[in-house]
């Protein structure tokens, strides 16, 4: 089976940064291109566990998914109809997080460290999500920013029952409380979902170190001016969220999809194969 | 843990914590907090309280409940907002305590199914402290612009720099405009072409090549891929437009 290259179709850029107040830095990234990968992890725990566990979820989920696509391309269809991308995102992050979880407790160290996940993979025209926690994955087409994934948070839950507005949420308390964290249990209940993608959409993963310091107009009007430099437009979202108070660690991957990526045509039949050697 | 100042006319009766899920405030007996006063309903209003934020809510009372003077049916209770049931006012207190290091502050943290009754216990078991500094997050936030009314604390505003600076056309059909960079980022010259912005920052205006075979100049020179910071009257020539910079008084 060939091996995917969408290294001329899609751009990506990162930028991963400790912030203005902490000493280290525990979120991770990792950028695929050629693959249509890209993973994002906000790690969580005391010393620095968490640069440990988000490291982990990077560097695993990396490995593992490039040699799931080299079994199956990823838009081959399963028995139940679900695409391999989907079986092998799920699968494979169920695997980094018992990875991440037996790290965890078989070292006191590292008790108690998680992370969040949020990440893409692209194909056939599409992208497949999967994210844990509060980490998000934001989408700017024909100049509108739209925030794809929902936080797995306590704040969000608040709002979701109505309990305070997205614009009481800002002066909560109690922010930076997830839901959902990989690592922290034997188990991990990932969010997937697949969507169309189109040329000219310019994706953003972020950990909340960019979100909660800077306000959605602001990274709109960012990717907007700075889509012909993806390297630049990172910096730029950093150094906006530093120039805030940078209170956190801040990190984002930028995609940019040039062109169509259509899936390559299944290999076909031997009635095919027959019929072209006599043509 | 946030508490109430029960007091009436100015005179402090009681300080009340709220270390409960619901805190019911009335004439009844049964209330935690009880206010013995006709113009107070039997069940007046409840503060409900998950982990570090309350919300108060009227129970249809005869005479309302207030808070900062406006009447509310539900509240999401912020520290210093005075609450007025009749001629009685309850100040919500909710100073969080300053953390361990400054990095502790906005570390996300896993939020397990037992982690509420823990931390409530955990609220419940310090000891109260003398003087503690209000924690606010803005702390360290450059004032807002002039012209922006003041926001409540916490929520972090768009940085920018002090003075307002602007751009004026010296040559070409648009000579004598003039453009205020009021946004964090306003671009320059002509997509596919060339390319530039100018970013608004907190410690001034920075000018930074984005796209195009061409590096703008300043007063003359080629600036290189890094941001340039623009002085006061600097000449920035892009795509054949020349512009100078300025500060506006």
């Amino acid at each position: 089976m060939t091996k995917i290259d969408l290294s001329d179709v899609i751009e990506m850029a990162t930028c991963s940064d400790p912030g203005q107040v902490r000493t280290n830095n525990e979120d991770s990234v990792l950028a695929n291109p050629q693959l249509g990968l890209a993973v994002l992890a906000d790690g969580m725990g005391g010393y620095n566990a968490g640069e440990v566990a988000s490291s982990m979820a990077t560097a695993v989920l990396g490995c593992e998914l490039e040699h799931a696509f080299e079994i199956h391309p990823p838009h081959q269809l399963s028995g139940d109809g679900r695409t391999w991308a989907n079986a092998a995102l799920i699968d494979r992050v169920a695997k980094t997080n018992a990875a991440i979880y037996h790290a965890a407790i078989s070292n006191t160290k590292y008790n108690g460290m998680g992370t969040t996940l949020v990440m893409v993979q692209f194909f056939d025209n599409r992208m497949a999500v999967a994210h844990i926690g509060d980490s998000r994955l934001y989408r700017l087409r024909d100049g509108e920013l739209s925030q794809v994934t929902h936080d797995h948070s306590l704040l969000q839950e608040q709002i979701d029952s109505g309990l305070i507005t997205p614009e009481q949420a800002r002066f909560s308390q109690n922010k930076n409380l997830v839901t959902r964290a990989m690592g922290v249990d034997a188990d991990v209940d990932t969010e997937l979902a697949e969507h169309a993608v189109l040329p000219g959409d310019i994706y953003l993963l972020c950990s909340d170190g960019l979100n909660d310091m800077v306000e959605d107009e602001e990274i709109a009007l960012t990717l907007s001016s700075l889509s012909a430099n993806l390297p630049l437009c990172a910096q730029q979202l950093v150094d906006m969220a530093n120039d805030s108070g940078g209170r956190d660690n801040v990190s984002v991957i930028l995609v940019k999809i040039k062109q169509p990526f259509p899936a390559p045509e299944m290999t076909s039949g031997w009635k095919e194969r027959v019929q072209s050697w006599f043509s | 843990m946030a508490k109430l100042i029960l007091s009436m006319d100015n005179l402090v009766l009681k300080e009340i914590p709220l270390n409960k899920e619901r805190t019911t405030i009335g004439r009844k007996a049964s209330n935690d907090i009880q206010i013995d006063n006709l113009a107070i309903s039997g069940e007046h209003a409840v503060i409900v309280t998950i982990l570090n934020d309350s919300f108060l809510e009227d129970l249809n009372s005869t005479n309302g409940t207030f808070v900062n003077g406006q009447q509310i049916k539900k509240h999401f209770l912020q520290n210093n907002d005075v609450i007025e049931l009749g001629k009685y006012r309850l100040k919500y207190v909710n100073e969080t305590p300053v953390p361990a290091s400054q990095a502790d502050f906005d570390k996300t943290m896993v939020l397990r199914p037992d982690m509420m009754r823990k931390a409530a216990e955990q609220a419940g078991a310090k000891p109260p402290e003398a003087a503690r500094a209000p924690m606010m997050p803005s702390v360290d936030m450059n004032p807002p612009i002039a012209a922006a009314a003041p926001k409540p604390a916490p929520a972090p505003e768009a940085a920018s720099a002090a003075l307002l600076g602007a751009i004026q056309v010296l040559n070409g059909s648009n000579a004598g405009k003039t453009l205020e960079l009021v946004k964090s980022l306003t671009t320059l010259g002509k997509p596919g072409v060339q390319v530039a912005v100018i970013a608004r920052r907190p410690h001034g205006y920075f000018l930074t090549h984005v796209e195009g075979a061409k590096f703008p100049a300043v007063n003359g020179v080629a600036i290189d891929t890094q941001a340039h910071e623009l002085k006061d009257h600097d000449v920035i020539e892009l795509a054949g437009v020349k512009m100078e910079f300025f500060f506006k008084p």
